[in-house]
């Protein structure tokens, strides 16, 4: 059995930020593990610019942003294995991996951070009626067959879903010689960025459609048409409301889950709002030495806060490996409420926690001119004005560890969204 | 000229290759389809029925029976994933009891063995997730779920190993009698060329389509109609909400839906059962889908219906005369149908081929072939293998340790298998259902790319060739900018 002090599976943004994080503080004995034919995950088909801005303030693609993290991994010298699958994760923090050269092998792990990321909902999860034709793609599928493969799926195209990854998909299509007829969103506001709608969809005169859905796909072979019809405040269709598009592609941005099925065979608990590792200010799951950053622990909508998150993961991870489990501290729980869908981390240790700990979360509906509260107990501890608040972009708190300590008593924090 | 041409390759089509391949006769199977098992076979309830709703003495009774029981041997001989998990006829506290009695007076007819009704006590320990107003059931030990598209493919190949040939994506456009039997015109569906095949026999595994194949040459006409059933499949979490396939008892309400586990660790639920127009007519709808989790839950609680992977429809060969139609036209000799093969249709296919290949035999005087090949592997299952037996298996062919379908967990060394075994797939649709490389929570999301470069590799395709299912359903249409 090979053994390494920490593992981690995924080497995409959250896997590298943590690695990098982790052999800075102090772990020389680190294994990345990567599905892929290459570090970097899902960025490396992301070839549109806006990545960075807060982690290197310059506008990179995503490849480019990948690739400075990767150079940090191979500056430090750390361990990776490409096209190597995990089959298992075991509680004991035993990991079967398997690849082509190596086969079937197991390694144990002082410590483990899980950074798998996330996968698109498919139309199958969608349950959207109709034939079952070609021409049927998630967003990030087509992204890989234009951006990677060099190939189109198609040259008319219905977009589902206002997804960020839907809306660069639809300018990419564009761009690449395909015409776009619509981007229908179920929902009455986008479950993207705003500067994506502008800059992907309003640049390129693509309507968008809230609060409408796809009720119907035909074409027995290939897609030949889709009709999409207005929901109303319940997202059932209306009836009479139906417009039909010729078209031989639909695309698929209906919105990201994270990849948790070997969390789960590690008995790792799991949040039902984020469908992700219930984890504290340390990003330790219940499962001990076992963390988790990135997509696979909440959607983020920025990369830079992944690789922020990861970093976190990284140190704590560390601090694991060198010092073994924390010592009982006492917890204090986030409760969302009002508007706010959950946070991350669940709970915090406000004797152990970082100086300042930043608690993201996303709101369940669109708030303009509202503000975030946070409360200590019943005590308002803090209120800040957002002029714009929505689901698809992710907003958060700040806790001091010297302002809790004041609170020794203290039993709960809430954030919720309430009128300024 | 061929002794005996087939036309459909559906679990019919390719259960009576099979069972005739056992004897010295030349036979081709004709399919319009790019694969085998691209009907009514591939959507199903995937059930083997024990055999206690048919009305004694019919054929659907008999031949259930019979299938029921040869399943035993046969997913050995042929390794056909297949497993008795046994099934419960539940009756709720607003339904007549009686009915089941009934059901087990006409399955204690057919020969169905150990059949026994089981009240809502013992019932809830066998099943914990039954709805609360479910008071008894009818438990059918010898039920069975079987992997239809193995069960299928399993015939197929095997039956193609000895000696029958398999014409693809030709479609049977006219059917004469001549002399010595038929003339039997097609259209080739890729290249749209006609070619002309002749047999002495001909045998109608259409399904759907087995009323107009006959009424082209028997006057005695037969009416099938489509009779769509909507499904949904679930998550592999939610695999387990169930151990046994549950039916309902019918009612005012309709036939009822089943809740069923599935060979491979799925739940499903189904199907509808509307009578379309269109043969082709396999979309669902919204009302069918809805329609599904509302139904269900009159047997069982709590299905999670937010695990839904996917869903899909199949149609039903319904025949107006309620029973299988199997024999020689009576005006028309040397043509033997095979039609109206709805539900029981899948367990009762293995006695089908039983049945239809002992007419033959007798129409043709047909000798046992002495180097008949009775058994076939399936596609390997490493998962099953143990880590040493898996590195061994590495070490000889290294494109086992390539994981391809990282819902499935399915190899590359498994797609490969796929595609160079007989009757190997062409298309995404046929690795997905000989492997269940796509099959799983993310719906091909990120293997559909990883598999067409495979198929582009392993055959002389073009990536513009390889569809989703054959003839006109390309994945991708030209390069960048080149469209």
């Amino acid at each position: 059995m090979m053994q390494y002090d920490l593992v981690i599976v995924g080497g995409g943004p959250a896997g590298l930020a943590a690695a990098v994080a982790a052999k800075d503080h102090g772990v020389d004995s680190i294994l990345i593990i990567e599905r892929d034919k290459e570090l970097g995950g899902i960025l490396n088909q992301c070839i549109h610019n806006g990545f960075g801005l807060h982690t290197f303030k310059e506008e990179l693609t995503g490849p480019e942003y990948a690739s400075r993290f990767i150079d940090q991994v191979l500056e430090r010298g750390i361990e990776y294995k490409l096209n190597t699958m995990v089959m298992d994760i075991s509680a004991d923090k035993t990991v079967v991996a398997m690849n082509r050269e190596d086969g079937m092998i197991e390694i144990k792990a002082k410590a483990i951070i899980l950074a798998m990321g996330c996968r698109e909902r498919s139309r199958g999860a969608l349950n959207i009626p109709g034939y079952r034709p070609a021409g049927i793609y998630s967003a990030g599928t087509a992204q890989r067959l234009v951006n990677m493969e060099g190939y189109m799926p198609g040259k008319e195209v219905v977009i589902l879903g206002s997804g960020d990854i839907g809306l660069i998909m639809a300018r990419r299509m564009t761009l690449e010689g395909a015409k776009v007829k619509v981007v229908a969103e179920l929902m009455p506001y986008s479950g993207g960025l705003k500067r994506n709608i502008v800059q992907c969809l309003d640049d390129f005169d693509i309507p968008l459609k809230l609060s409408h859905t796809v009720v119907d796909i035909e074409g027995k072979n290939r897609v030949e048409a889709v009709t999409i019809a207005e929901v109303g405040p319940d997202r059932k269709p209306i009836p009479g409301t139906e417009i039909r598009y010729t078209c031989d592609t639909l695309l698929l941005s209906c919105g990201l889950i994270p990849e948790n099925e070997l969390s789960k065979s590690a008995g790792v608990a799991l949040n039902p709002i984020t469908s992700g590792p219930i984890v504290g200010d340390n990003l330790e799951t219940n499962i001990d030495g076992i963390f988790a950053c990135g997509n696979v622990l909440h959607v983020h909508d920025l990369v830079d806060y992944v690789s922020q998150e990861a970093t976190t993961a990284g140190k704590n991870a560390a601090l694991y490996v060198q010092n073994g489990a924390a010592a009982d501290a006492k917890t204090v729980e986030i409760v969302p409420e009002g508007g706010v869908r959950y946070t991350v981390p669940k709970f915090i240790r406000p004797t152990e926690m970082e100086d300042n700990l930043t608690v993201r979360f996303r709101v369940g509906d669109v708030y303009k001119n509202m503000a975030i509260a946070t409360y200590y107990d019943d005590e308002l501890i803090n209120k800040r004005k957002r002029p714009v608040m929505a689901p698809g972009e992710m907003e958060q708190v700040i806790l001091s560890k010297k302002k809790l300590a004041e609170y020794p008593d203290l039993t709960k924090i809430t954030i919720r969204i309430e009128e300024v | 000229m061929y002794d005996v041409a087939i036309i459909g390759a559906g679990v019919i089509g390719s259960a009576i290759a099979r069972e005739l391949s056992k004897f010295n006769a030349n036979i081709c199977v004709i399919e319009k389809e790019e694969d085998v098992c691209n009907g009514t076979s591939k959507a199903n309830s995937a059930i083997i029925h024990a055999g206690f709703d048919a009305t004694p003495g019919s054929l659907k009774a008999k031949l259930n029976v019979r299938g029921n029981e040869m399943m035993d041997s046969l997913s050995k001989e042929l390794d056909i994933p297949f497993t008795r998990n046994g099934s419960l006829v539940v009756c709720t506290k607003d339904q007549d009891r009686n009915g089941l009695v009934e059901l087990l007076e006409k399955g204690a007819a057919n020969g169905v063995p150990g059949l026994q009704i089981i009240e809502r006590e013992e019932l809830i320990k066998m099943e914990p997730n039954l709805s609360d107003d479910v008071t008894c059931a009818l438990f059918a030990p010898t039920g069975g779920i079987v992997c239809p598209f193995h069960m299928t493919m399993a015939f197929a190949e095997n039956a193609c190993t000895n000696g029958v040939s398999f014409y693809l994506n030709t479609k049977v456009t006219d059917l004469q009698k001549c002399a010595d039997g038929y003339v039997i015109k097609t259209l080739h569906t890729d290249t749209n060329t006609e070619e002309i095949y002749e047999a002495k026999v001909v045998i109608n595994a259409a399904g759907v389509y087995a009323d107009v194949l006959n009424n082209m040459v028997s006057s005695r006409k037969l009416h099938i109609t489509a009779r769509k059933g909507e499904y949904c499949l679930l998550d592999k979490d939610a695999g387990t909400h169930v151990t046994k396939t549950i039916f309902q008892l019918p009612s005012k309400m309709g036939k009822g839906v089943l809740v069923s586990p599935t060979v491979h660790g799925n739940l499903l639920v189904g199907p509808t059962a509307i009578d379309v127009e269109d043969k082709e007519s396999l979309n669902t709808t919204q009302d069918g889908l809805a329609s599904l989790a509302l139904t269900s839950s009159l047997s069982v609680k709590n299905v999670p219906m937010r695990q839904v992977i996917t869903s899909f429809a199949g149609l039903r060969a319904h025949e107006d005369g309620n029973d299988f139609v199997i024999g020689e036209a009576p005006d028309a000799k040397g043509f033997v149908n095979v039609a109206g093969i709805e539900s029981p249709g899948l367990s009762s296919a293995p006695a089908i081929g039983e049945m239809v290949a002992g007419l033959v035999k007798d129409m043709l005087a047909l000798t046992e072939k002495a180097e008949f090949v009775g058994t076939r592997k399936g596609i390997l299952n490493p998962a099953a293998l143990s880590i040493e037996e898996r590195n061994a298996l590495i070490a000889d062919c290294p494109a086992y340790g390539n994981i391809i379908c990282r819902c499935e967990m399915i190899s590359e060394g498994e797609i490969l298998d796929a595609i160079h075994r007989p009757l190997g797939a062409r298309s995404l649709d046929g690795v997905k259902r000989r492997t269940r490389a796509g099959m799983g929570r993310c719906q091909a999301g990120f293997c559909s790319p990883r598999t067409m470069e495979i198929l582009e590799r392993e055959l002389p395709l073009t990536m513009y060739d390889i569809g989703k299912n054959g003839t006109g359903s390309a994945i991708v249409i030209g390069k960048n900018k080149e469209i």
